[in-house]
Parts: C-alpha cells; sequence; structure tokens
C-alpha cells in the first residue's frame, strides 16, 4: 500500500447532528477515514459509536432529523454531500457504491420473488432484459448460490439466512460498482455461516478489485477479513491502520482496552470500566477521556490532532501528540 | 457416575412442533426439534448448551422450563419425575426452574413499574404480606447491584444493562435453585459482557444456583460453564467438562464450529475450511447422523446408523461412527 | 414532562382539546348560562322566529324558543348521550374482544362471527331499526347506539390482543406462572387501552352525529328536548329565511365533533406505555 496513492473514498472531519425529541445529538464528531483502491477497510466500534450513521451519510440516507454539520466526503473529488439527489439516486446508490445491508431476514421484501427484486436493481442499468436476467444468474453464480436459475423464482423465505445474505450481495454488486459498502453483514447468521460469507465476500473482493468498507462490532471477523482497520469511539475516530499493526501495537487506550476484551486476549473476564456517554451530552474533546486510564485535563480542551506513525497508522490521543510536533 | 444424584435428570426428550394435517390439506410431517436429548445437571453447576440457530437449544430449554409440552421422554427433578403433564401442571411443579429471557427489556411489561414486576412475582407465589414483598424485593435489587430508587422507574427507562439486571431479579426473587440463561449476552459490546457474565457468576455462588446457559457464543460458555453439550439438529453431538472439549473437540461438528469462531489472526480466513451448505430439516432425521451431509468425514455407514454418545475421556462423550479415525486436535 | 411536550406540539390536537373542555364547561355550568329555563321549553309564539338580537343571541325558532339556551341545554344532552352509548359499548365489546383475541376454538369464533353479523349492516339502519323495535325516546336510541358501536371496539381489542399475546413479556408472564385471568387484566389490558381510548375518543363525536341524525329523523329524542337534531329537524322548514334555527345547533354538532375526532387523533400518537414516567 503506497502513502501517495489517492483514496477512492475519503472522509474527512465529517460531523452529523440528529434533532431528537430530548435535544441535538451529534452522532459523528469529525470522523475521517480513507479507503485504498482494491483494499477492505474495516470500520469497528462498539454500539453507539456511529459506524451506521457513518456508512448512511455516504449514501445520503441520513434519517430525516439528520443532517451533516461539517466536513467532506470525498469520492474521487466529489463531495457526495454537495451532490444533487438525483446523481446520487441513480449514479452512486447502486452504481458507483453498492451496499449490502446488515439483516437478511428484513432486507427482501416477501411478496415478490427474488428474480423481480433482484432484476430491479439492475434493469434500470443494464438495458436490455435478457441480459439483465443472464448478468443475474451469472452473479449468483459467482455468489456461489446453489441452482442460480431455479433462485429467481422463489421467494425469499424460501431461502436460508446465509442463502439470503449471498442474494443481496448479488445484489450489491449488481451494477459493478468500484465500492462496496457493507453493514454487518454476517452479524444475523450463524458463526459457520458467517465464515462461509467471510470468505465469499474476500473471494470476490480479490477476483474483481473491489474496494469494501466493511463495518462491524466484532474485532474478530475484521481481523480475519480486512486489510486495514478504523476503530470508533461515540462518533470520533480514534485510530486506523493495517489491522496487522493495530493488533500487534495498538496505540490509542480504547483500541487497547477494547483488544483486551477479547477472548482471544486473555482468560479473564476483562471489561471497560463506565458506560458510553450519550451523544447529548458528549464529553469536550476526546470523548473517551471519562473512561480512560491515561486521560489528562488536556483531554477535554480539544479533540486531538490526528498523528501519523510509521506504517499508515494514525491516531487520535494526546499521548501521540509530541511526536506528532516533533 | 458417582457422588451427588444429579438435581436436574433428562432422559431422552423427544419435542415435537407442527405435524398434524391443514383443513383440506396434505399432512405435514413433524419437525423433530429436539430429537432424544439426554443430560444431568449437578447442584451448583452451570452447563452449556451450545449450537447455532435450529439445533433445538431454546426449545429442550423451554421443554425442561415446562413451557413446551415433551413429546416423549423422561424429566426427574431431585429425584421426582415431573414429565408427562400438561404445560400448565408443569410449571407449577416445576417452579424452581425458571427463565431468563434473551431480550430482558422485552420481558418485561412496560405498563407497570420495575417495582411492581417484581413484587408481582412474589404475589403470584402466594407471598401475601406486603412487608416481605418489599424486603424481598431490596434485597434482590441489591444483589444484582441496582438501588432501591429503581422500583419506581419504568422498563424504557432503563438502560439495556438495567433491564437485564431487573429480569434477573424477577426470577431470583422466587429463589429458584436452577435459572435457565438464554443468550444473556446476546446484543452486548464485549466491553460490557463482563460486568453481566461477573454478575452472574457472583449470583451464582451467593445464591448456591445452578445455571443451563443457552448460548451460541463459545467464547462465553467457556469462561461460564464448567459442562458443555454441543447440539446440532436436536441432538447433541459432544457434551463434557468445556475445558476438554475447547482443547480436544472429537466430533466433526465442534470442530467446525470452533474453527469458525473469528479469530484476532489476520488473514487466517484462507487457512479455515468452511463447513458448506446450510442445515437440512429436522424432519428428515432418523437412523443416520444428522450431521453426514455437511461433514468431511462422511461414510456410507453415517447415513444407515444413529450414532449413540460414546465416551471418549472422563465424563466426555460424542456420537460419530469415526471418531478414533478422526484426529484429536489440540488448541494451539 | 415529554408527555405534555409532545402533545402540546400538535396543533390540532391541542385545539380539540380545548374543544372538548369548553364543551363540558359548557355542559356543567348551563343551568348558570341559562338560568331561566322557561326559554328553553316554552316559547312565546309573539315572537317566533326572530333573527338573532340583542336579546335572543341565536335568535328564536318555530315556537319562540331561544335558540342560544337550547344549544347551551342541548350541549348537556349531547354529552349524556355520547358518554353513555360508548361506555356501554366499552363494557360489552372489550371484554368480547379479550376473550376471542385471548383464546382459540369455537368461543372466539362465535364471537368474532357475531361482530361481522354487526358490522355488515349499516350503523344508521341498524340504530333505526332497534330504536323502532324499543320505541322512541333517547334511552331506545342509546342502547341502539351502543349495540352499533360495541364490535368496533372488540375487533380493535380482538385485534391488539393476537399481537400482545405472543409478545416476549406475556411468556415471560406465563413462565413465572400467572394465570390466565391475571395475564388478561393484569398485562393485556393496560396495553391495550390505547387503542381503546383512541377508539372511545373517535367514538364520541361518531355518537353524538348519529345522535344528532337520529333526532332529526324522529327517531330518538322526542319534543321538547332540545336535542341539537332535533331541533335541525324541526327547524328545516323554516329554511332559507331563518336559518338560525337550524346553524346554529348544526354549528354545535360539527364543533363538537370535529373537537373530539382532533383530540382523538391527537391521543393515538401520544398513549404509548413508554410515555409513563416514574417523575
Amino acid at each position: 500500500m503506497m502513502a501517495n496513492a489517492a483514496p477512492l473514498l475519503a472522509i474527512r472531519n465529517l460531523s452529523v447532528t440528529v434533532d431528537t425529541d430530548e435535544g441535538e445529538a451529534m452522532i459523528l464528531d469529525r470522523a475521517s477515514l480513507s479507503l485504498m483502491p482494491g483494499s477492505i477497510h474495516g470500520v469497528v466500534g462498539e454500539s453507539g459509536c456511529g459506524k451506521s450513521t457513518l456508512m448512511r451519510a455516504i449514501l445520503g440516507i441520513l434519517p430525516k432529523r439528520g443532517r451533516a454539520t461539517e466536513g467532506r466526503i470525498l469520492l474521487g473529488d466529489r463531495d457526495l454531500l454537495n451532490v444533487p439527489l438525483a446523481v446520487l439516486q441513480n449514479e452512486i446508490r447502486g452504481g458507483q457504491i453498492g451496499f449490502i445491508p446488515q439483516d437478511p431476514y428484513q432486507a427482501l421484501n416477501p411478496v415478490f420473488r427474488v428474480g423481480t427484486q433482484l432484476l430491479e436493481t439492475t434493469r434500470s442499468k443494464a438495458g436490455a432484459e435478457g441480459r439483465a436476467e443472464a448478468n443475474i444468474i451469472s452473479l449468483l453464480k459467482s455468489v456461489q448460490l446453489p441452482d442460480p436459475e431455479g433462485a429467481l423464482d422463489r421467494y425469499p423465505h424460501q431461502f436460508s439466512g446465509g442463502q439470503r445474505q449471498r442474494l443481496l450481495i448479488a445484489a450489491a454488486l449488481a451494477s459493478s460498482p468500484a465500492i462496496v459498502l457493507a453493514d454487518e453483514p454476517t452479524t444475523a447468521l450463524d458463526v459457520t455461516t458467517q465464515l462461509q460469507i467471510l470468505k465469499l465476500l474476500r473471494g470476490l473482493a480479490e477476483a474483481r478489485g473491489l474496494s469494501m468498507l466493511f463495518v462491524s462490532h466484532d474485532f474478530g471477523v475484521v481481523a480475519q477479513l480486512c486489510d486495514t482497520v478504523t476503530v470508533m469511539y461515540a462518533g470520533q475516530t480514534v485510530e486506523s491502520g493495517p489491522v496487522g499493526r493495530i493488533l500487534a501495537a495498538p496505540l490509542h487506550p480504547y483500541t487497547r482496552m477494547l483488544l483486551a476484551c477479547h477472548p482471544d486476549r486473555g482468560a479473564a473476564l476483562a471489561g471497560i470500566p463506565g458506560t458510553v456517554s450519550s451523544p447529548l451530552r458528549p464529553p469536550a474533546g476526546c470523548r473517551f477521556h471519562p473512561r480512560c486510564p491515561s486521560a489528562s485535563p488536556e483531554c477535554e480542551n480539544a479533540l486531538p490532532p490526528r498523528t501519523k506513525h510509521a506504517d499508515h497508522q494514525d491516531v487520535q490521543c494526546v499521548l501521540y501528540r509530541a511526536e506528532a510536533e516533533a | 457416575m458417582t457422588g451427588a444424584r444429579a438435581l436436574l435428570e433428562v432422559e431422552d426428550i423427544v419435542t415435537l412442533y407442527g405435524g398434524g394435517r391443514k383443513f383440506l390439506g396434505r399432512p405435514r410431517p413433524a419437525v423433530r426439534a429436539v430429537d432424544g436429548v439426554g443430560l444431568a445437571l449437578k447442584s451448583g453447576e452451570a452447563l452449556g448448551l451450545v449450537g447455532e440457530s435450529g439445533c433445538g437449544k431454546t426449545t429442550l430449554a423451554k421443554t425442561i422450563l415446562g413451557l413446551i409440552r415433551e413429546s416423549a421422554g423422561t424429566l426427574r427433578l431431585d429425584g421426582k419425575t415431573v414429565s408427562g403433564v400438561s404445560v400448565r401442571q408443569a410449571r407449577l411443579a416445576r417452579t424452581t426452574i425458571q427463565y431468563v429471557h434473551q431480550d430482558p427489556g422485552a420481558a418485561l411489561d412496560p405498563w407497570w413499574s420495575i417495582g411492581h414486576a417484581l413484587e408481582e412475582a412474589l404475589r403470584i407465589h402466594g407471598v401475601t404480606d406486603k412487608g416481605e414483598r418489599r424486603r424481598r424485593v431490596d434485597d434482590m435489587l441489591e444483589a444484582v447491584g441496582l438501588d432501591s430508587s429503581f422500583r419506581s422507574r419504568y422498563p424504557h427507562e432503563l438502560s439495556g444493562g438495567q433491564q437485564r439486571r431487573v429480569g434477573l431479579a424477577r426470577i431470583l426473587v422466587l429463589r429458584p435453585q436452577i435459572v435457565i440463561l438464554d443468550e444473556p449476552t446476546s446484543g452486548l459490546d464485549l466491553s460490557v459482557q463482563a460486568t453481566v457474565l461477573g454478575v452472574l457468576d457472583g449470583l451464582r455462588k451467593r445464591l448456591g444456583l445452578t445455571y443451563l446457559f443457552v448460548s451460541h457464543d463459545l467464547s462465553v460458555v467457556k469462561r461460564m460453564c464448567e459442562q458443555v453439550a454441543i447440539m446440532y439438529l436436536g441432538r447433541i453431538v459432544e457434551m463434557g467438562p468445556s475445558e476438554e472439549i475447547f482443547a480436544r473437540p472429537r466430533h466433526p461438528y465442534t470442530r467446525a464450529l470452533l474453527a469458525a469462531v473469528p479469530r484476532l489472526e489476520p488473514g487466517s480466513l484462507h487457512d479455515t475450511p468452511a463447513l458448506p451448505g446450510d442445515p437440512p430439516s429436522n424432519s428428515t432425521a432418523g437412523d443416520n447422523c444428522v450431521f453426514q451431509t455437511r461433514c468431511a468425514f462422511a461414510v456410507a455407514t453415517c447415513a444407515q446408523v444413529r450414532p449413540p454418545l460414546v465416551s471418549v475421556g472422563r465424563q466426555h462423550t460424542a456420537a460419530c461412527v469415526r471418531l478414533d479415525e478422526i484426529e484429536t486436535v489440540a488448541e494451539g | 414532562m415529554l408527555m405534555l411536550r409532545k402533545f402540546l406540539r400538535d396543533v390540532p390536537a391541542v385545539i380539540g382539546f380545548c374543544i372538548i373542555v369548553l364543551l363540558c364547561l359548557i355542559a356543567i355550568f348551563s343551568p348558570l348560562i341559562v338560568s331561566d329555563l322557561d326559554r328553553v321549553y316554552d316559547g312565546d309564539l309573539v315572537s317566533r322566529l326572530q333573527p338573532p338580537s340583542a336579546e335572543f343571541w341565536f335568535g328564536t325558532d318555530s315556537l319562540g324558543r331561544d335558540v342560544f339556551a337550547r344549544v347551551i341545554v342541548g350541549s348537556r344532552g349531547a354529552l349524556e348521550v355520547a358518554l353513555t352509548v360508548v361506555s356501554l359499548a366499552i363494557a360489552i365489546g372489550v371484554p368480547a374482544g379479550l376473550y376471542a383475541g385471548y383464546t382459540d376454538g369455537w368461543g372466539s369464533q362465535l364471537v368474532m362471527r357475531l361482530t361481522d353479523v354487526f358490522l355488515a349492516v349499516p350503523q344508521l339502519i341498524l340504530a333505526l331499526a332497534v330504536a323502532q323495535l324499543m320505541g322512541r325516546g333517547l334511552g331506545s336510541a342509546m342502547a341502539a347506539l351502543a349495540l352499533t358501536y360495541w364490535p368496533f371496539f372488540c375487533r380493535t381489542v380482538y385485534s391488539e390482543v393476537r399481537r400482545l399475546r405472543n409478545a416476549l413479556f406475556i411468556e415471560a408472564q406465563r413462565c413465572l406462572g400467572a394465570s390466565t385471568s391475571r395475564i388478561l387484566f393484569v398485562h393485556v389490558l393496560p396495553n391495550v387501552a390505547s387503542a381503546v381510548i383512541v377508539r372511545a375518543t373517535i367514538g364520541m363525536g361518531f355518537t353524538i352525529m348519529t345522535t344528532a341524525v337520529l333526532g332529526f329523523l324522529g327517531v330518538g329524542a322526542t319534543p321538547p328536548n332540545p336535542d341539537w337534531g332535533l331541533a335541525i329537524a324541526e327547524g328545516r322548514d323554516y329554511l332559507p329565511q331563518s336559518w338560525w334555527a337550524v346553524t346554529f345547533p348544526g354549528l354545535g354538532i360539527f364543533i363538537t365533533v370535529l373537537g373530539f375526532n382532533l383530540f382523538g387523533d391527537g391521543v393515538r400518537d401520544l398513549v404509548d406505555p413508554r410515555l409513563r414516567r416514574s417523575r
């Protein structure tokens, strides 16, 4: 991975606020990440970290009372936040960017045949109907769905969870996108099915040169599937870098503590004391400081700058600020 | 098995779903959700029931609880047979077995306050003295780490973790001996799991409880349970001390299951073979091994004979005809 | 309070609520507002069909009675009938719906088929038929209306109970050993209450409207009852010159029904167990 290659998708200082009955909630706070061409980038974080909102912001499907208040989402050199809706609907969504949703049991309409639903996404883009169907069948073969021709005539409930997820992956790839966003596509699946799907995703990404943004709460999944990873906490992107580096030498205190909780890293039950702050009343500066064992008064003054480390690892923490200034 | 008699003995339980015929329709075969399961729970022990969706672990738990009536088999509680009766009678006879739901917030009636919900359990079981009810509720709230101000709050005002504790408190206030925990950590972040599991462990020791832990999460079961039973399509395929099973899994399914758990090892996707296909439906089960359609080691015999659970170590049993031929794998 | 803030944001619902409060106040204080009941019942034929003036705010009707006084006193009747009918309909429909929803088998089927029968007949026609059978008068009109409205409550409760039957918290109660009656009355009923309340507020509007129609048709309130519908019937012949005899009672009906409907719509969003608070 070359440091001077341009990212395919870059999120820079994105902040998203949602109006709720109880006030304004700042779900994302100056979040940043880069997706390099041909790589699988994981976004890992616990509940409330804003990873789903990040994905929605890219596609422009934030909740009705939500809006981006600062920052940019750059696809090439276009800022997706400023792009007209028509362009978003026709070119980006289901076009240049494919989306694999989280719940295979909810994402398919139960009253339509699978073929109808899949063809719907492609017909608007492909043109001739005959070609669209052939395309879909070859896609279904590439996601290793048994009996692809017969599958088109069946209804979603006739497929298992793993098969449905394959259908959704096929739908996401229908327009031959350059980028695929995957929103925890294996969370609702059994662990043995999850392994099948992860291997499939990896295979497809390598074969087609896809760039993928893979969101998950499971560090193990991200470790196995992804090349690079961003760790999020309470709407902030606290650390990014190659997966191997982050696992071997995590810099941010949250990353360290999160990894320590993983069963692979210790027989004893480890947790992180305290609870995540509410986005309605977030702590100032770094949002992790109330729970951080290395916190200092500086932490709440302002968000620490992002410092780059060797091997393309970057971290947002006052502990490393000195290095940035060096 | 020497030593104390088991508190709960389950023998050859079969639970069927569906079956019968629709009005003017074809008869449908019944689904064997639990297909001949036997186990024993000793007092103070924690047994984990592990398996993926459709394996029948929740059905088994509800059958043991009495919420579902078994179609065949025997259940003995402290030596007394409690099976073979209607659901209502079963719940009355097995009040010492209680069940904590997977989604504890949804298990609380949104209309009533926490205090009411907790006292109601006591009211149902005949504790008429208001003072005593209050005392027991306050004790239990304290035991799960909540203070008495929670009595006047409503379920939706509590966080998920607090709801979980209330759900626990509600059944513990009845002083059960056996507690069935259904996926107690599902939906919980790793950083929070430790706290919940810690509370559960502490309660077990403090109140001398016996746990039946239903979970798909192997690492949780490994940490919390002394014994574990692996289920596949309604049958137990391997059972024994959890350390043994995790270190030396013998059944091909157990091995596949353990291998599929995501590890913090980058690039390990290539090295791990995935189990092909999907589990078939239960109604096709019969005198064969239920796993043979996906098993890497399947041979002709597997389709002809139902493998019994045979001993492969100290209290460690597995159901496979080719156990000796499959190498044992030690965890790295 | 969250509930109050949310409610206040719904302007139509607040308007509806104010109308209802005003109506209740008028009904309660009608003897104070109209001190002289003679103006309601005894007319002075000399001053018949007078247009609205300083002395007779809403004018007089064909028998010389003060229309304003009649409208005010009529509000009491309207509210009484609406409350009685809705209460009766709830008393029949809700238990029927609970039973049919929670149990399976012949009993449940019987109740629901009975509901279907009642719903198949247009309400007004059923009300007319029952009223004719039982004789004229407000009492029979109320019974008839209750008979036409209970199926709506039954159906609403039935579908809510069916939904709740499989809810996790109901199953949890069964695990704890609760009896069926306990589950129904302590757990299912309160959670069904919101749907019932919504139906009831809309029902009030419906009942007032239908009572007025029955009165207009001569079935129901009998003269000299200042029932709004009856007043419209009596004043109909004098349209369009003496418009006030019909318009003001008509406005009374219109505003009342509007008020209940607006409020009922607002209540639907609001009555949610999640809005119960400990503080």
